[in-house]
Formats: C-alpha cells, sequence, structure tokens
C-alpha cells in the first residue's frame, strides 16, 4: 500500500504508458499481418506455379466440368433411375466399408483408450506406449495403408476397411481417452473391492458411464469414414468412389452415370450427416424433448 | 421395515422383478448380437473366406524384406560375355565400368563371394554355383541348346528350378538365375543403400568423419549439391513434395477461415435480420460441405489440371462449408453485453464487430483453424493421390511401380512424421495463443456441438 501511494504516476504517465502500449501492439499485429499476407501471396504463387494449370484460366472453367455433366444428365434424364439403382450395390459397399471399419475401430479405440487412462489402466507403466500406438495410428493417412494393402491383399473392400480402422481406432483412442478422465473412478473401486477382474471393471464400471459419448463420437467418425470410404474407392478399394472413377474415365457420353453417382454420394453423406447430427444432439443432451 | 406397501404378494413381486432383470439382459446382449450379426454379414459380404486365396504372400513377403534390404545384381550378358554390376538393376544404381564391389572379383572368370561358403563363378561357358552341404551346380547356357543344367545327383531340391531354358537357385545366401541371354546373381543386403550418394558421386562410401572435415575445408556446397540431387532417392523432388502437401494443407485451410469467416456473420440470427440470406447462406454451407471432398477435387482437377493449387482449392471449398457452420455457431453464443458495452462509447458497427464479437470468438476461430490445419496436412496427402500433387502422388507412383518398396516405407515414414509434427506444432501454436483463455474455448467449443475432427 505503502509503495503504491509513494510513487502514484499522474495521470498524464499513465496516458503516455497505454499509448506506448497500444502502439506496439499494433505495431506487432502490423508486421504479424503483413508477414501472413505475404506468406499467403507466396505460397499461392508457388502453388500456382507448379500447378498444370493456372488459377487465372481455371477460374474461368471451374463451372464448364459441372454444366457439361448436368446437361448430359438432364438430356438422358430418364435413365437416372436406372443408374440409381444400378450403382446402389456400390453405395451399400461403401457404407458397408465406413461402418464396418467404424465398429472395428471403435472397438480397438475403446482398448486403447482404456490401457491409455490413468486409474484405469491395467499395467501403468505403458500407458506412455499405448498413447504413442495410438498417435502412430491417427497420423497414418488410410491411403497409406489401403494401398499397401491393395498391393497384398489384391483390391477390394477389405483393405480399405482395415486402413480406415486403424485410423479410426487411433483417433477415437484418443478421442475415448480424454472422455475416461471424466469418468468416476468410484464404480471401479466397488467393483474392484468386491473382487472384479480388469475386464468386468471396464464393461462394468466404465463403459455404462462414458457410453453415450463414445457413441456420440463413434457417430461422428462415422460420417467422416464415410467420405474417406468413398475416396479410398477412387484409388482401387470398391465401392461408389471405384465407379465414379470408371464412369469418369470413360468421358464424355458417360456423364449421365458420373451425374448418378455424384447425386447418390451427395444424398448419402447429406443424410448420414443429419441423421447423426440428430442422434447425437439426443445423445448429448438427453431425449428430453 | 417394508418397504413395498403394495397388494403383491411376494411371489408376484419377484415375477416382475425377474421380468425386468430378464429384460434388461436380453437387451444387453441383444446389443453386441446385432453388432455381431452385422460383422458376420460384412464378413460375407466382403467375400473375406476367399480372401486368403486371393491374398498373395509372396508379394507381403516382397514387400516386408523389400523395404529394407536392398539387393545387387551382377549380370553377364551371355552374348558378349560382358558383366555389369547394379544395385537394384538400375542404371542409376549402376557401378561406373571395371569397378565392382569388393565381394565381386572381375576379370576372365568372374568369382561372386556370396559368403557363407556360397560360390558363384562366371566361367567363360558354364556358370557354377557352389553350394555347402549340397554340391555344386553347373548350368551351360548357349544360343541353341538352351541352358543344360548339371546337378548333383539325387533328387532335385524344392529351392532350384529347372526347366530346359532356364535355371533358378534360390539359398539364403542369394539368388542365381540363368536363362539363354544372361546369367544373373542376386545378393540382398540391409538398409538403403545409396541414400545419402549414388555411386557416381566422389562422396560415396565416405563417414560421416571425413564428410565433415572436407565440408569444413569448403566442399559443403557440391556435398549437399550430390545428396540434394541424388537420382536414387531424389530427395529434392521429395523434399518439394512435402512442402507442396503442407502448402495445400495451409491454404486450404487458412483460405476457407478467410473466406467463412465474412459468411458466417450471414447465417446467424443475431447478426443477419433478413431470414431469406440467412437460409440461403447455411444451404450454401450444407451443400458444399455434402459436396464432398472427392467430389470438388474431381471437379477441380477438370479445371486446373493437376498441382497443388488444386489440392489447395478443394480443401479451401470444402472446408468453407464446414467452418462457416463451425462459425455460425459459434457467433450465435457470442454474448451481446460486450458488443453493448463497445456501442454505448459510440463505437460504429466495423468497431462493434471488431472489439465486441472477433476477440470472443476468437479462441474458437483459432482453435478450429489449427486442428484443421492438422487434419488437412492427411488430406492433402490422400487428395494428392486424386489430383497428382505432393508426397501422395510419390507414394503412388512408387507403389505401382511395385519394386521400389523400400521408397515405399521412406515417403510413409516421412508422411508419419509429417503428421505427427503437424499434430505437435498445432497443438502447441493453439496452447500459446488461447493461453489463458482455456476454460472460454473448451466451453464454447462444446457449446458448438462436438463437431472437432480429430
Amino acid at each position: 500500500m505503502a509503495d503504491l501511494t509513494a510513487a502514484r504516476p499522474t495521470v498524464n504517465e499513465i496516458r503516455e504508458h497505454y499509448t506506448a502500449h497500444i502502439q506496439r501492439k499494433r505495431l506487432y499485429g502490423g508486421i504479424l499481418l503483413a508477414v501472413f499476407v505475404a506468406l499467403m501471396a507466396a505460397g499461392f504463387r508457388t502453388a500456382d506455379d507448379r500447378n498444370a494449370g493456372s488459377f487465372a484460366d481455371g477460374f474461368t472453367r471451374v463451372f464448364d466440368y459441372p454444366a457439361e455433366v448436368l446437361a448430359e444428365a438432364a438430356g438422358k434424364a430418364a435413365q437416372l433411375p436406372g443408374h440409381l439403382v444400378h450403382f446402389f450395390p456400390a453405395l451399400v459397399e461403401t457404407l458397408n466399408i465406413a461402418a464396418a471399419s467404424t465398429l472395428v475401430g471403435a472397438m480397438f479405440g475403446t482398448l486403447l483408450s482404456l490401457l491409455a487412462t490413468r486409474g484405469m489402466a491395467p499395467w501403468p507403466a505403458l500407458i506412455p506406449l499405448f498413447r504413442r500406438i495410438s498417435d502412430i495410428c491417427r497420423a497414418i493417412p488410410e491411403i497409406v495403408i489401403a494401398l499397401v494393402l491393395i498391393f497384398v491383399l489384391g483390391g477390394g473392400p477389405v483393405p480399405a476397411m482395415i486402413a480406415i480402422a486403424i485410423h479410426t481406432a487411433g483417433a477415437l483412442g484418443k478421442l475415448f481417452s480424454e472422455v475416461n478422465e471424466n469418468a468416476s473412478l468410484k464404480p471401479v473401486e466397488g467393483l474392484t473391492s468386491v473382487g472384479a477382474t480388469w475386464a468386468q471393471r471396464m464393461t462394468l464400471g466404465v463403459i455404462p458411464q462414458v457410453g453415450p459419448n463414445y457413441v456420440s463420437y463413434a457417430l461422428l467418425r462415422f460420417e467422416i469414414n464415410i467420405r474417406a470410404s468413398a475416396i479410398l474407392g477412387f484409388v482401387g478399394a470398391g465401392g461408389i468412389g471405384y465407379e465414379l472413377k470408371n464412369a469418369m474415365s470413360w468421358g464424355q457420353g458417360r456423364y449421365d452415370e458420373a451425374a448418378a453417382i455424384f447425386l447418390l454420394l451427395f444424398v448419402t453423406i447429406v443424410g448420414v450427416d443429419q441423421l447423426s447430427g440428430l442422434l447425437r444432439d439426443r445423445l448429448t443432451y438427453g431425449a428430453k424433448a | 421395515m417394508t418397504t413395498f406397501d403394495t397388494n403383491l404378494t411376494p411371489a408376484e413381486l419377484k415375477l416382475s422383478i425377474s421380468r425386468l432383470f430378464m429384460k434388461k439382459r436380453l437387451t444387453n446382449f441383444a446389443l453386441p448380437a446385432a453388432v455381431l450379426a452385422y460383422l458376420a454379414y460384412v464378413f460375407f459380404a466382403f467375400s473375406m473366406p476367399g480372401l486368403w486365396e486371393r491374398a498373395s504372400l509372396d508379394n507381403a513377403l516382397t514387400l516386408v524384406s523389400d523395404s529394407y534390404s536392398y539387393k545387387t545384381h551382377v549380370t553377364r550378358d551371355n552374348r558378349s560375355g560382358e558383366v555389369s554390376v547394379a544395385i537394384e538393376g538400375e542404371r542409376k544404381g549402376a557401378y561406373p565400368d571395371g569397378m565392382a564391389p569388393d565381394w565381386v572379383a572381375l576379370g576372365e572368370t568372374t568369382v561372386i563371394d556370396l559368403e557363407d561358403g556360397h560360390r558363384v563363378t562366371f566361367g567363360l561357358e558354364t556358370i557354377e554355383y557352389v553350394i555347402p552341404g549340397y554340391g555344386a551346380v553347373r548350368a551351360t547356357p548357349s544360343r541353341t541348346a538352351g541352358v543344360q543344367a548339371e546337378l548333383p545327383a539325387g533328387e532335385i531340391p524344392g529351392w532350384i528350378n529347372v526347366s530346359k531354358n532356364r535355371l533358378a537357385v534360390t539359398t539364403e545366401a542369394g539368388r542365381l538365375t540363368v536363362t539363354r541371354n544372361r546369367a544373373e546373381v542376386f545378393r540382398y543386403f540391409a538398409g538403403w543403400e545409396l541414400f545419402f550418394f549414388t555411386l557416381d558421386s566422389p562422396y560415396y562410401g565416405m563417414g560421416a568423419g571425413e564428410l565433415l572435415q572436407r565440408a569444413a575445408t569448403g566442399e559443403g556446397g557440391s556435398i549437399f549439391q550430390d545428396f540434394w540431387t541424388n537420382k536414387m532417392w531424389r530427395h529434392q523432388d521429395v523434399a518439394w513434395a512435402i512442402a507442396e502437401t503442407l502448402l495445400m494443407a495451409f491454404l486450404g485451410t487458412i483460405g476457407a477461415g478467410i473466406i467463412a469467416l465474412p459468411l458466417a456473420f450471414a447465417a446467424t440470427r443475431n447478426f443477419m435480420p433478413l431470414s431469406s440470406i440467412r437460409f440461403a447462406v447455411r444451404r450454401l454451407f450444407d451443400f458444399v460441405r455434402g459436396v464432398d471432398s472427392l467430389i470438388w477435387t474431381v471437379v477441380l482437377a477438370r479445371a486446373f489440371g493437376p498441382g497443388p493449387l488444386t489440392g489447395a482449392l478443394a480443401i479451401l471449398v470444402t472446408d468453407t462449408g464446414t467452418f462457416g457452420k463451425i462459425f455460425s455457431e459459434a457467433l450465435e453464443n457470442v454474448d451481446q453485453k460486450q458488443i453493448e458495452g463497445v456501442a454505448s462509447t459510440g463505437a460504429k458497427p466495423v468497431q462493434r464487430y471488431r472489439f465486441g464479437v472477433i476477440p470472443q470468438i476468437t479462441p474458437v476461430l483459432l482453435s478450429q483453424l489449427l486442428y484443421f490445419l492438422e487434419s488437412n496436412t492427411r488430406s492433402a496427402t490422400i487428395i494428392g493421390a486424386i489430383t497428382g500433387g505432393g508426397i501422395g502422388l510419390l507414394l503412388t507412383q512408387a507403389i505401382i511401380t511395385q519394386k521400389d518398396w523400400e521408397e515405399v516405407a521412406y515417403y510413409i515414414t516421412l508422411i508419419i512424421l509429417m503428421v505427427m509434427l503437424m499434430d505437435w506444432f498445432s497443438g502447441w501454436l493453439r496452447r500459446r495463443l488461447i493461453k489463458g483463455e482455456g476454460g472460454k474455448a473448451g466451453r464454447t467449443a462444446r457449446k458448438g456441438k462436438a463437431f472437432l475432427l480429430p
């Protein structure tokens, strides 16, 4: 108290300090912004240079291809329902890849997360190991594993499923272990006191607490995995992506097929997004409405 | 002490309780059973039972062994009698004429030492392979009579393959193939050969100490030049590819953020009074997000051709929709009191946004941008494989050749390191930038639903 009154600054001094502070802040902010803008511009120039076609040329042609596809699809509108039926099995395969990989990934993710959470892990010393494992699983892009497995197992849905499942296990493992941290350990202690094994403690003590959150995250992952499995189809893993690639490589004359696939994919993604959004809302906020 | 003062008899009570238990038990079993049934359906839908037959174990073995080892080919042209030595049999890995590793003695007859007593001799007419514990295998190729093989007496073991025009011997020490036109010996070594310098570089085979010494005396530039332009491992191209991938992720994510922020204002109830515009912008976000990045990539690749710009734009367009949704949700949760406070000092609308709104959503904005920057590094790898840019393209190319598995292993390692580094970097930056506001960021993020893409 004494110091404060002894050296109390005048209003002018405070104002000067404040102005200087603000000016410095603005200067730093300005420099940061300038560097950032320069970085964006340089990055754009580099990307533009290394691209086959330039941005300025391509920009006017962005809608040429969709217009062509739409025009041709409109011309053959009568065949559209037939195409939709024809490609439906491929769509089901894509959905199956996504669903199976989400299920398998969620199972392994649960295991990884339980092994990597303090208080629940059966071997506390190995927690960092399991964390690293889930980090690495998460870091591997699906396409890497898918391409390697396609070489070994041949094309088809299985390589894509395994690839997506590995990534999902890592991603969900991390999210699940964050959920686990918030779970109460009392049921686990209770179960320990009656001599439950680790598996019993987890299934009876932890899973009921974290179940809704798990399901919510898994649903979110399912949305992402549908997109991923469509993309992997494009590099040879079956499903709707593969059909899209074929339809596109036929080129003009088969654009109506491409349009049908675009439509199927779009409707599926939007539909699943909406559905899982609704379900997730119910899971997070309860079914009170 | 009686808890139930109903007129139910204990027997009836017990019955209802056990019925309840039964129901619970059934649901507890029904759920896993449903999952199991679905997995069983998938098992057959994906025709997994036949997978084992379709799987090529040979491919898997070459893949694994090739990814950490390399082989040196010693080839004799049977017409001219010339012997050449090349790593992986590629011209860019060939030893210059008259030069050979120390286990190959060039001369009138070339002697190849495969260690452990295994020895192959390229004679003038006859090629001889001495296998300890078995004997000597001789083969005389000629243009008219094919390959005449002489084996030790007894049954031919499985690792020797003889026909009229071909002899192949595969042992642990190496592999010998003799056809009419040439004889070839493979010897396997562990490691990634020529990783730093190719054989035409004067620095090939030098130790790190000697290189440092030379670098200190002014040869640093040319040492780096030789490493950078290594024809076998193409360090320059790989570095550029990684840079392209990161560039795609950076341009796409930040560009999407810049475009989505102003649009997000138009999609909120509290900042956009016109419901028709609000509806239109929201549907635009939904549409852009629903048309998957795969379709955007395909469409944009038609207009811009292959390359990093296409990938960046594909990420940009898809993420504009996602960011628009997240940002507008964050904007709807903004505290009005701060804006009123700023307005009470006589701030104009722009200032109100700048000082009343933006500081409130900065944590959400930044943390989402950084999350997506990391996740888009992965997407950029995948998109690059489709549009033809970045490390994704190199990886697919290396896999398509089906023999450069050591390069595939190298690229995979680089990709994983790149993504983990980005993960760490974005996490670090997030903690640095949102320090002190962590609680708030967490709260707002949770309010806007679990939308974080891990």
